[in-house]
Protein backbone atom coordinates (compact mmCIF):
# COMPACT_ATOMS: atom_id res chain seq x y z
CA UNK A 1 0.00 0.00 0.00
CA UNK A 2 1.67 3.47 -1.00
CA UNK A 3 1.32 6.45 1.68
CA UNK A 4 1.65 10.18 0.55
CA UNK A 5 5.02 11.48 2.66
CA UNK A 6 3.63 14.23 5.06
CA UNK A 7 7.22 15.78 4.47
CA UNK A 8 8.57 15.81 0.83
CA UNK A 9 5.21 14.47 -1.11
CA UNK A 10 7.25 11.15 -2.52
CA UNK A 11 5.44 7.49 -1.95
CA UNK A 12 5.85 5.26 1.05
CA UNK A 13 5.70 2.05 0.45
CA UNK A 14 3.42 0.27 3.69
CA UNK A 15 3.79 -3.58 3.66
CA UNK A 16 0.30 -5.70 3.66
CA UNK A 17 1.83 -7.39 6.73
CA UNK A 18 3.15 -4.07 8.63
CA UNK A 19 1.26 -3.69 12.08
CA UNK A 20 -0.03 -0.39 14.06
CA UNK A 21 2.66 0.78 15.64
CA UNK A 22 5.50 -0.19 12.80
CA UNK A 23 8.04 2.88 11.61
CA UNK A 24 8.00 2.80 7.91
CA UNK A 25 10.74 5.46 6.57
CA UNK A 26 9.73 7.84 3.78
CA UNK A 27 12.75 6.64 1.01
CA UNK A 28 13.43 10.10 -0.44
CA UNK A 29 13.57 12.33 2.60
CA UNK A 30 14.13 9.77 5.19
CA UNK A 31 11.60 11.12 7.64
CA UNK A 32 10.17 8.14 9.50
CA UNK A 33 6.35 7.98 10.54
CA UNK A 34 4.52 5.46 12.57
CA UNK A 35 1.40 3.55 11.54
CA UNK A 36 -1.49 4.66 13.18
CA UNK A 37 -4.47 3.27 11.93
CA UNK A 38 -4.59 0.75 9.48
CA UNK A 39 -7.68 -1.24 7.43
CA UNK A 40 -8.87 -2.72 4.80
CA UNK A 41 -7.35 -0.57 1.84
CA UNK A 42 -6.66 2.11 4.30
CA UNK A 43 -3.69 3.28 6.44
CA UNK A 44 -2.72 6.72 8.58
CA UNK A 45 0.40 7.52 9.48
CA UNK A 46 1.69 10.50 11.86
CA UNK A 47 5.06 11.69 12.53
CA UNK A 48 7.04 8.94 14.97
CA UNK A 49 8.87 10.30 18.20
CA UNK A 50 12.36 11.02 17.44
CA UNK A 51 15.16 8.22 19.41
CA UNK A 52 14.58 9.68 23.56
CA UNK A 53 17.41 9.48 25.38
CA UNK A 54 16.20 6.62 27.69
CA UNK A 55 15.27 4.37 24.62
CA UNK A 56 16.33 0.53 24.41
CA UNK A 57 16.66 -2.11 26.67
CA UNK B 1 -9.02 -18.35 27.81
CA UNK B 2 -5.74 -15.86 28.93
CA UNK B 3 -6.00 -12.97 27.00
CA UNK B 4 -1.69 -11.65 26.73
CA UNK B 5 -1.51 -7.81 26.13
CA UNK B 6 1.70 -6.60 24.48
CA UNK B 7 2.07 -2.99 25.73
CA UNK B 8 4.37 -0.81 23.04
CA UNK B 9 5.50 2.82 21.51
CA UNK B 10 7.19 1.34 18.96
CA UNK B 11 6.60 -1.98 17.50
CA UNK B 12 10.03 -3.66 16.16
CA UNK B 13 11.34 -7.55 15.32
CA UNK B 14 10.60 -8.60 18.89
CA UNK B 15 7.16 -7.21 19.28
CA UNK B 16 6.15 -8.41 16.03
CA UNK B 17 7.41 -11.60 16.43
CA UNK B 18 5.76 -12.07 19.83
CA UNK B 19 2.60 -11.27 18.41
CA UNK B 20 2.68 -13.34 15.09
CA UNK B 21 3.84 -16.26 17.47
CA UNK B 22 0.74 -16.12 20.12
CA UNK B 23 -1.16 -15.67 17.39
CA UNK B 24 -0.17 -18.81 15.61
CA UNK B 25 -0.44 -20.46 19.17
CA UNK B 26 -3.91 -19.69 19.03
CA UNK B 27 -3.50 -17.31 22.02
CA UNK B 28 -5.63 -13.72 22.33
CA UNK B 29 -3.17 -11.22 22.19
CA UNK B 30 -3.96 -7.57 21.74
CA UNK B 31 -1.24 -4.99 21.02
CA UNK B 32 -2.13 -1.81 22.79
CA UNK B 33 -0.22 1.97 22.30
CA UNK B 34 1.33 2.94 25.54
CA UNK B 35 1.41 6.33 24.61
CA UNK B 36 -2.17 6.22 24.49
CA UNK B 37 -2.67 5.50 27.81
CA UNK B 38 -4.15 7.50 30.57
CA UNK B 39 -4.79 6.61 34.39
CA UNK B 40 -5.46 8.00 37.93
CA UNK B 41 -5.85 7.49 41.14
CA UNK B 42 -9.90 6.54 40.56
CA UNK B 43 -8.68 4.17 38.02
CA UNK B 44 -10.53 0.41 38.09
CA UNK B 45 -8.59 -2.41 36.37
CA UNK B 46 -11.91 -2.92 34.65
CA UNK B 47 -11.82 0.42 32.92
CA UNK B 48 -8.63 -1.04 30.94
CA UNK B 49 -9.12 -3.44 28.16
CA UNK B 50 -5.68 -4.99 28.94
CA UNK B 51 -6.34 -8.78 29.18
CA UNK B 52 -5.21 -11.01 31.97
CA UNK B 53 -1.09 -10.30 31.62
CA UNK B 54 0.60 -7.49 30.52
CA UNK B 55 4.01 -7.84 28.56
CA UNK B 56 5.94 -4.27 28.67
CA UNK B 57 7.77 -3.73 25.50
CA UNK B 58 8.03 -0.11 25.66
CA UNK B 59 11.02 1.12 24.27
CA UNK B 60 11.48 4.30 26.47
CA UNK B 61 12.39 3.39 29.91
CA UNK B 62 10.85 5.66 31.54
CA UNK B 63 7.38 5.42 29.76
CA UNK B 64 7.44 1.84 30.57
CA UNK B 65 8.91 1.92 33.92
CA UNK B 66 6.12 4.47 35.21
CA UNK B 67 3.19 3.02 33.46
CA UNK B 68 4.06 -0.61 35.04
CA UNK B 69 4.16 1.56 38.07
CA UNK B 70 0.47 2.52 37.10
CA UNK B 71 -1.28 -0.60 36.04
CA UNK B 72 0.76 -2.79 38.91
CA UNK B 73 -1.64 -0.56 40.82
CA UNK B 74 -4.69 -1.55 39.50
CA UNK B 75 -3.63 -4.77 40.20
CA UNK B 76 -2.19 -6.06 36.81
CA UNK B 77 0.35 -8.52 36.33
CA UNK B 78 2.89 -7.15 34.05
CA UNK B 79 6.22 -8.84 32.88
CA UNK B 80 8.29 -7.49 34.14
CA UNK B 81 7.53 -6.05 37.23
CA UNK B 82 8.26 -2.66 38.19
CA UNK B 83 11.11 -3.63 40.69
CA UNK B 84 12.64 -5.37 38.33
CA UNK B 85 12.50 -2.27 35.69
CA UNK B 86 13.59 0.11 38.22
CA UNK B 87 16.82 -2.03 39.06
CA UNK B 88 17.67 -3.39 35.70
CA UNK B 89 17.11 0.38 34.26
CA UNK B 90 19.75 1.81 36.57
CA UNK B 91 23.49 0.40 36.49
CA UNK B 92 23.79 2.02 39.83
CA UNK B 93 21.30 -0.38 41.45
CA UNK B 94 21.60 -3.41 39.22
CA UNK B 95 25.58 -3.02 40.51
CA UNK B 96 24.62 -2.82 44.24
CA UNK B 97 22.36 -5.26 43.26
CA UNK B 98 24.72 -7.91 41.77
CA UNK B 99 27.33 -7.59 44.69
CA UNK B 100 24.45 -7.55 47.45
CA UNK B 101 23.93 -11.03 46.39
CA UNK B 102 27.68 -12.10 45.72
CA UNK B 103 26.68 -12.43 41.95
CA UNK B 104 30.17 -12.11 40.30
CA UNK B 105 30.10 -8.24 38.71
CA UNK B 106 32.84 -5.61 37.60
CA UNK B 107 34.37 -3.65 39.98
CA UNK B 108 32.64 -0.04 40.18
CA UNK B 109 32.85 3.16 41.73
CA UNK B 110 30.02 5.58 42.32
CA UNK B 111 31.01 9.30 42.66
CA UNK B 112 28.55 12.55 43.02
CA UNK B 113 30.77 15.50 41.63
CA UNK B 114 33.24 16.06 39.24
CA UNK B 115 35.65 16.28 41.74
CA UNK B 116 35.31 12.85 43.04
CA UNK B 117 34.89 11.37 40.22
CA UNK B 118 38.52 12.55 38.99
CA UNK B 119 39.78 11.60 42.48
CA UNK B 120 38.52 8.16 41.80
CA UNK B 121 39.44 7.74 38.45
CA UNK B 122 43.24 8.77 39.60
CA UNK B 123 43.61 6.48 42.24
CA UNK B 124 42.03 3.26 39.97
CA UNK B 125 44.64 4.25 36.92
CA UNK B 126 43.84 3.82 33.67
CA UNK B 127 41.89 3.11 32.04
CA UNK B 128 38.39 2.71 33.37
CA UNK B 129 35.36 3.04 31.16
CA UNK B 130 32.53 5.71 32.72
CA UNK B 131 28.97 4.98 31.45
CA UNK B 132 25.78 6.73 31.71
CA UNK B 133 23.29 4.83 35.02
CA UNK B 134 20.31 5.45 32.59
CA UNK B 135 20.86 4.41 28.93
CA UNK B 136 20.91 1.79 26.51
CA UNK B 137 22.59 0.89 23.17
CA UNK B 138 26.04 1.59 24.37
CA UNK B 139 25.60 5.21 24.39
CA UNK B 140 27.77 7.17 26.53
CA UNK B 141 29.74 4.79 27.57
CA UNK B 142 32.96 5.91 27.28
CA UNK B 143 36.36 3.96 27.65
CA UNK B 144 38.90 6.57 29.37
CA UNK B 145 42.41 6.15 29.18
CA UNK B 146 44.20 9.02 29.88
CA UNK B 147 43.79 12.24 32.15
CA UNK B 148 43.37 14.49 29.61
CA UNK B 149 39.98 12.52 28.49
CA UNK B 150 38.63 11.91 31.41
CA UNK B 151 38.42 15.89 32.27
CA UNK B 152 37.07 16.70 29.01
CA UNK B 153 34.25 13.82 29.25
CA UNK B 154 33.79 14.82 32.96
CA UNK B 155 33.53 18.56 31.62
CA UNK B 156 30.95 17.63 29.39
CA UNK B 157 29.07 15.81 31.62
CA UNK B 158 29.28 18.39 33.76
CA UNK B 159 27.67 21.36 31.36
CA UNK B 160 24.46 18.95 30.69
CA UNK B 161 21.06 19.54 31.87
CA UNK B 162 20.74 16.18 32.62
CA UNK B 163 20.80 15.64 36.47
CA UNK B 164 21.80 11.84 36.16
CA UNK B 165 24.45 12.93 34.03
CA UNK B 166 25.93 14.18 37.53
CA UNK B 167 25.97 10.51 38.89
CA UNK B 168 28.91 9.41 37.88
CA UNK B 169 29.63 5.43 37.17
CA UNK B 170 33.06 4.43 36.77
CA UNK B 171 33.99 0.91 35.88
CA UNK B 172 36.90 -0.97 36.00
CA UNK B 173 37.93 -1.99 32.25
CA UNK B 174 37.35 -5.81 32.02
CA UNK B 175 40.48 -8.04 30.42
CA UNK B 176 37.95 -9.44 28.19
CA UNK B 177 38.27 -11.10 24.36
CA UNK B 178 36.48 -8.39 22.12
CA UNK B 179 33.28 -9.95 22.52
CA UNK B 180 30.94 -10.17 25.38
CA UNK B 181 27.69 -12.94 26.34
CA UNK B 182 24.04 -12.30 26.08
CA UNK B 183 21.85 -14.65 27.76
CA UNK B 184 18.01 -14.33 27.33
CA UNK B 185 16.55 -15.63 30.76
CA UNK B 186 12.72 -16.29 30.51
CA UNK B 187 11.61 -17.78 34.17
CA UNK B 188 13.62 -20.15 35.36
CA UNK B 189 15.69 -21.09 32.32
CA UNK B 190 18.21 -19.74 29.99
CA UNK B 191 16.80 -20.17 26.63
CA UNK B 192 19.55 -18.70 24.62
CA UNK B 193 22.93 -17.66 24.79
CA UNK B 194 25.29 -15.54 22.20
CA UNK B 195 28.48 -14.28 21.80
CA UNK B 196 28.51 -10.62 20.63
CA UNK B 197 31.38 -9.70 18.57
CA UNK B 198 32.10 -5.58 18.43
CA UNK B 199 32.24 -3.88 14.97
CA UNK B 200 35.34 -2.97 13.61
CA UNK B 201 37.02 0.33 14.73
CA UNK B 202 34.20 -0.22 17.96
CA UNK B 203 35.10 -1.26 21.40
CA UNK B 204 31.47 -1.39 22.58
CA UNK B 205 29.58 -4.90 21.57
CA UNK B 206 26.17 -3.66 21.09
CA UNK B 207 24.34 -5.10 18.50
CA UNK B 208 23.00 -1.65 17.93
CA UNK B 209 26.69 -0.50 17.57
CA UNK B 210 27.10 -2.93 14.69
CA UNK B 211 27.84 -6.14 16.94
CA UNK B 212 27.42 -9.04 15.19
CA UNK B 213 25.74 -12.24 17.37
CA UNK B 214 27.34 -15.85 17.18
CA UNK B 215 25.97 -18.51 19.47
CA UNK B 216 27.37 -19.24 22.00
CA UNK B 217 26.84 -22.89 24.31
CA UNK B 218 24.89 -22.96 27.47
CA UNK B 219 27.26 -23.85 29.95
CA UNK B 220 26.44 -25.16 33.36
CA UNK B 221 28.47 -21.77 34.59
CA UNK B 222 26.78 -19.62 32.19
CA UNK B 223 23.67 -21.24 33.23
CA UNK B 224 24.12 -21.04 37.11
CA UNK B 225 25.90 -17.27 36.57
CA UNK B 226 22.61 -15.61 34.57
CA UNK B 227 20.03 -17.52 36.87
CA UNK B 228 21.48 -16.60 40.05
CA UNK B 229 21.90 -12.83 38.06
CA UNK B 230 18.10 -12.51 37.06
CA UNK B 231 16.83 -14.31 40.74
CA UNK B 232 18.53 -11.23 42.47
CA UNK B 233 16.84 -8.46 40.35
CA UNK B 234 13.47 -10.44 40.39
CA UNK B 235 12.93 -12.25 37.61
CA UNK B 236 11.35 -12.10 34.62
CA UNK B 237 12.12 -12.01 31.05
CA UNK B 238 15.89 -10.52 30.75
CA UNK B 239 18.46 -10.46 28.74
CA UNK B 240 21.70 -11.35 31.02
CA UNK B 241 24.63 -9.46 29.55
CA UNK B 242 28.80 -11.22 31.00
CA UNK B 243 32.03 -10.88 30.13
CA UNK B 244 34.53 -13.11 29.89
CA UNK B 245 37.53 -12.05 32.31
CA UNK B 246 40.91 -13.61 31.86
CA UNK B 247 40.93 -14.15 35.19
CA UNK B 248 37.92 -14.45 37.61
CA UNK B 249 35.85 -15.68 34.51
CA UNK B 250 32.21 -15.10 33.93
CA UNK B 251 31.05 -11.10 35.67
CA UNK B 252 27.77 -9.95 34.81
CA UNK B 253 28.17 -6.52 34.20
CA UNK B 254 24.47 -5.54 32.94
CA UNK B 255 20.85 -7.06 32.73
CA UNK B 256 17.92 -6.04 30.05
CA UNK B 257 14.68 -5.46 31.23
CA UNK B 258 12.74 -5.11 27.86
CA UNK B 259 15.41 -7.52 26.08
CA UNK B 260 15.98 -7.31 22.09
CA UNK B 261 16.44 -10.37 20.81
CA UNK B 262 17.29 -10.16 16.86
CA UNK B 263 20.52 -10.66 16.92
CA UNK B 264 20.09 -13.75 19.24
CA UNK B 265 17.15 -15.03 17.24
CA UNK B 266 19.19 -15.08 14.15
CA UNK B 267 22.02 -17.07 15.40
CA UNK B 268 20.32 -19.24 18.07
CA UNK B 269 17.76 -22.04 17.20
CA UNK B 270 16.03 -21.20 20.39
CA UNK B 271 12.25 -20.22 19.75
CA UNK B 272 12.38 -17.00 21.68
CA UNK B 273 9.48 -15.53 21.00
CA UNK B 274 7.30 -18.42 22.02
CA UNK B 275 8.82 -19.10 25.47
CA UNK B 276 8.12 -15.63 26.17
CA UNK B 277 4.99 -16.24 25.42
CA UNK B 278 4.36 -19.59 27.17
CA UNK B 279 6.01 -18.07 30.45
CA UNK B 280 3.49 -15.33 30.41
CA UNK B 281 0.41 -17.52 30.20
CA UNK B 282 1.77 -19.38 32.83
CA UNK B 283 2.33 -16.32 35.05
CA UNK B 284 -1.24 -16.15 34.68
CA UNK B 285 -2.32 -19.68 35.64
CA UNK B 286 -0.26 -19.35 39.06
Amino acid sequence: MKKECQDCGADINVPDDALVGEIVTCPDCGADFEIASKAQNMVELKPAESVGEDWGQ
Amino acid sequence: MVELCILYDKVRFEEKSIYDRALKKGIKTRMTDAKSITISTDSKRKELALGDVILQRSISHFRGLYLTACIEFLGFSVINRFKVGETCGNKLLTSLTLAKHKVPTPKSYFAYSAGAAMEVINRTGFPVVLKPIVGSWGRGVYPLRDEEVANMIIEMREENDNPLGRIYYIQEMVQRPPRDLRCIVVGDEVIAAVYRYSAENEWRTNVARGGKAENAPITNELEEIAMRAARAVGGGVLGVDLMEDKQRGLLVHEINNTVEFRGASTVSSADIASAIIDYSVAVVKK
